[in-house]
């Protein structure tokens, strides 16, 4: 086991390090730069050039790429051109941010898709299954900035129960508490689609197993239904799951960059979108790095859980 | 199953019983803002963003006067001028100190410009300092005595005193920068009304009342600074109680916000102008009447009364209203006329030929660029202009209209705000303002009698007679039309009904010295 994660760990390296190099020829080929992003209406080509000397950005593209690499071994991701701060030490601040909210939002669609799977299959055709089925539906359907803004207008603005947008209280918050309370409604809106997907998902893997041979002779034998269901079906059923819920991760890591702009949360993918259009070339590269390190992890990690509820991977 | 919904209740209720999380504490003051700042370093930013903080923070050798964009003395108590205009005395105000318990005197005004502007400064790695050509006259600064600095510029500079008061002038502390760096802009110390205490990445700035401010205590204790990108969060915030005060609320929600007595809505025009360039060097707009078609043909009562909803007003000229001792009162707006517009596009013998409309997604100071251009497109259209819009990016968009237009396209959208009647004209109308020379006349526009006005209203330094300067050449500029004048923003803000003596400023900066809160 030990040797597995780690080759996929040592194989993970190349992607990241392909990723570093498209992403610096990507920035490279979009027009504008930092300088003229700094300086708006008053980006004279002479102005530009100054500052894009100062910025060190007259350099080649090729030379500038291994100056960053040669920091990065380093542990130096260098210096954001717009913030003027070290890259490193926003991107952590920010991915804490994100990681809380998006951790919070993948429990929350696999505890609750695979609920509402399991009770869909279960009860095939009934009540409960029509109205998950319904329910789910809509979930995939409704664009999540918009279910964001209405869960905003209903919960916050009307009945005052959450906050509307950050992350702490601003004023004498902090606490386990007050994050959970501004935690809700984005971790809600960002786990709604995913939430859909695992659902009907894990009804189908559901159906399917519960047809099998094995579950008609356990029924047979008199095994209890919900030993039949949690013990022989669902725990079946999950092996097609896992690798979904890993591919989820990486969605939900991406519908973070809307939900952290509808509900200000001071997160990685709100950062990221404002790195862009600003042309913050080592902010971008210090971010999607570690976006897709995190990425990686997610997958690793739900490859893992899959050998481990899989005896016949092993 | 039950005591799981149970438990989800229970922890629910929990949660909303936690203190009234949305009322705002007395005394502070919640501004939501529309992004975070870049920095706190006033020598090296340039968005109003930015702005709106580092102006409760530091102060300036001079500053706008309440409701006006003229020059009053602020950290400086006097000054004179030599009379050839190029060399500047300043009396500063003693006993003054920075935030840090630092004293400011004449050494630190010297550091300050000695900063931005001399490259072997110790601290010029501190920058870069995007606007430091605002001081780009400056050859020399002197500190004569611990409460006298004299400036000696290279040649005449009128603007000189009001460049003081934009905040690329605005005076920090020399020990704090010696002491953070190139992180000063993290952690800045000025002798402002406020002092800074902290910077969480995107969710707040901090900032308490600074108890020894020179001009009086500011009776808030404290300002919180939250940067909301999203307009309708913001809205939505505005209405759950969790500011007290929100700038830049988009058209659509001004109405809401005005029934109810809750809120009060503020606007002010400011030193703002919206306007199309026109390609004067070739294409059809090198003719003098087809660019005064335009500007008949354009209905900017309509962009300015449906697409923008009574949000700005509209332009007569190059020079906004704001600039009330150098605007000229008596200047017209080009009315609504298309059947004027066709008879002149007749007279210049127009061909029909299809033109090349640069559009912008947004931009500082853009407004609506979409709507507006779409509409613009289709009054030109109506006087049989044919117009072929290309839409970019702003960034983008700043990357093919700076360089000129030429060979290129026809007309391109474009917004400025500045801080004095100068800037804008002399960077973007004159001969010697073409993009090779460095400026940003993109249109190409020439006209030596509107280059000898603007050359000689920097070099008179009375404001009467430069007054008269600029007046001239709004005329002149307004009858050769190289521009479509079609804007001024008015700026808005609301604020909670129980927020008081708050007042929105021409120039756009967010003064909080004054402001209340009692509840």
């Amino acid at each position: 086991m030990g040797l597995y994660i780690a080759k996929r760990l040592l194989a993970a390296i190349p992607v990241l390090f392909g990723l570093t190099i498209i992403v610096f020829v990507i920035m490279a080929m979009i027009p504008g730069d930092p300088a003229t992003a700094i300086l708006g209406s008053y980006a004279t080509p002479e102005n530009v050039e100054r500052l894009n000397r100062e910025l060190g950005l007259d350099k080649p593209m090729v030379q500038q790429y291994f100056i960053w690499l040669g920091n990065l071994f380093q542990g130096d991701l260098g210096r954001s051109f717009i913030l003027n701060r070290p890259v490193l030490d926003e991107v952590l601040e920010r991915f804490n941010a994100t990681l809380i909210l998006a951790g919070t939002a993948l429990i929350l669609c696999s505890v609750l898709g695979l609920l509402a799977g399991v009770i869909s299959a279960v009860r095939q055709f009934g009540v409960a299954d029509k109205l998950i089925t319904f329910i789910v539906l809509i979930g995939i359907s409704i664009p999540s900035f918009w279910l964001g803004l209405l869960l905003i207008l209903v919960f916050s603005v009307q009945l005052k129960m959450f906050p509307v947008s950050g992350m702490y209280a601003i004023y004498g918050g902090g606490g386990p508490l007050d994050l959970l309370h501004h935690l809700f409604l984005p971790a809600l809106t960002l786990a709604a689609v995913a939430t859909g997907v695992i659902a009907r998902l894990t009804r189908t893997a559901m159906l399917e197993v519960l047809r099998q041979d094995y579950i008609r002779t356990a029924r047979a034998k008199g095994v209890p239904e919900r030993s039949v269901i949690y013990k022989h079906a669902f725990k079946a059923a999950l092996v097609s799951i896992i690798p979904v819920i890993g591919i989820q991760a990486g969605f939900v890591l991406g519908g973070a960059v809307y939900i952290e702009t509808v509900f200000q949360w001071p997160g990685i993918g709100s950062m990221l979108v404002k790195a862009i259009s600003t042309r913050d070339l080592l902010l971008v590269q210090g971010g999607v790095l570690v976006v897709a390190a995190a990425y990686v992890l997610f997958n690793l990690a739900a490859d893992v859980v899959q050998t481990l509820v899989d005896p016949r991977l092993r | 199953m039950r005591k799981l919904l149970a438990a989800a209740i229970g922890a629910v209720s929990l949660m909303t019983a936690s203190p009234a999380f949305s009322q705002t504490p007395p005394n502070v003051a919640v501004v939501g803002q529309i992004a975070e700042p870049k920095s706190l370093d006033p020598a090296t930013v340039t968005a109003v963003n930015d702005f709106r903080i580092l102006v409760n923070i530091y102060d300036g050798l001079t500053r706008y006067k309440d409701g006006t964009l003229e020059v009053e003395p602020s950290l400086a108590e006097s000054w004179t001028i030599s009379d050839d205009g190029t060399v500047y005395t300043f009396k500063l105000r003693s006993g003054i100190k920075f935030q840090d318990g630092t004293d400011f005197n004449a050494d630190a005004v010297k550091f300050n410009f000695d900063r931005m502007l001399k490259d072997d400064h110790p601290f010029h790695d501190t920058g870069p300092f995007p606007l430091s050509f605002f001081f780009s006259a400056v050859k020399d600064v002197k500190a004569v005595d611990a409460t006298t600095v004299e400036f000696t510029l290279n040649a005449p500079y009128a603007p000189f005193l009001s460049n003081l008061a934009y905040p690329t002038g605005l005076i920090v502390s020399p020990a704090a920068v010696e002491k953070s760096g190139k992180d000063f802009g993290r952690n800045p110390v000025g002798t402002g009304a406020f002092k800074f205490e902290e910077w969480e990445a995107n969710a707040k700035v901090v900032v308490s009342r600074y108890d020894e401010y020179w001009d009086g205590a500011a009776p808030l204790e404290a300002v919180v600074y939250r940067p909301i990108t999203d307009a309708n969060t913001r809205i939505a915030e505005m209405l759950a109680g969790g500011l007290d005060i929100m700038v830049e609320v988009p058209p659509d929600s001004l109405q809401q916000f005005r029934d109810g007595g809750e809120f009060q809505v503020l606007e002010q025009a400011g030193p703002h102008v919206w306007f199309l360039i026109l390609n004067a060097k070739e294409g059809p707009f090198a003719d003098k009447l087809v660019r005064q078609a335009a500007n008949y043909a354009i209905d900017k009562k309509a962009l300015v009364d449906n697409v923008l909803q009574g949000t700005a007003d509209i332009a007569a000229g190059p020079t906004p209203p704001a600039f009330a001792w150098a605007y000229d009162e008596s200047l017209e707006p080009y009315p609504y006329d298309p059947e004027k517009a066709k008879e002149l596009l007749k007279q210049a013998g127009y061909d029909g030929k299809e033109l090349t409309f640069y559009v912008t997604e947004g931009g500082s100071g853009m407004l609506d660029p979409i709507a507006m251009g779409t509409a613009i497109q289709a009054d030109l259209q109506a006087v049989g202009m044919k117009v072929k819009i290309e839409t970019y990016e702003w960034n983008t968009f700043l990357g093919k209209v700076n360089p000129g237009l030429e060979g290129k396209a026809d007309m391109a959208e474009m917004a400025w705000m500045t801080n004095d009647p100068d800037t804008l004209p002399y960077l973007a109308l004159r001969s010697e303002a073409f993009p090779d020379k460095g400026g940003f006349n993109s249109g190409y526009y020439s006209n030596p009698e509107v280059d000898e006005l603007l050359n000689k209203a920097r070099e008179v330094t009375d404001q009467g007679e430069r007054a008269k300067l600029y007046k001239e050449m709004q005329k002149i500029v307004q009858e050769d039309a190289p521009w479509v004048f079609v804007a001024n923003w008015k700026q808005n803000a609301v604020t909670k009904a129980s927020v008081e003596n708050f007042k929105l400023q021409p120039s756009f900066f967010l003064m909080l010295q004054k402001v209340a809160k009692p509840q």
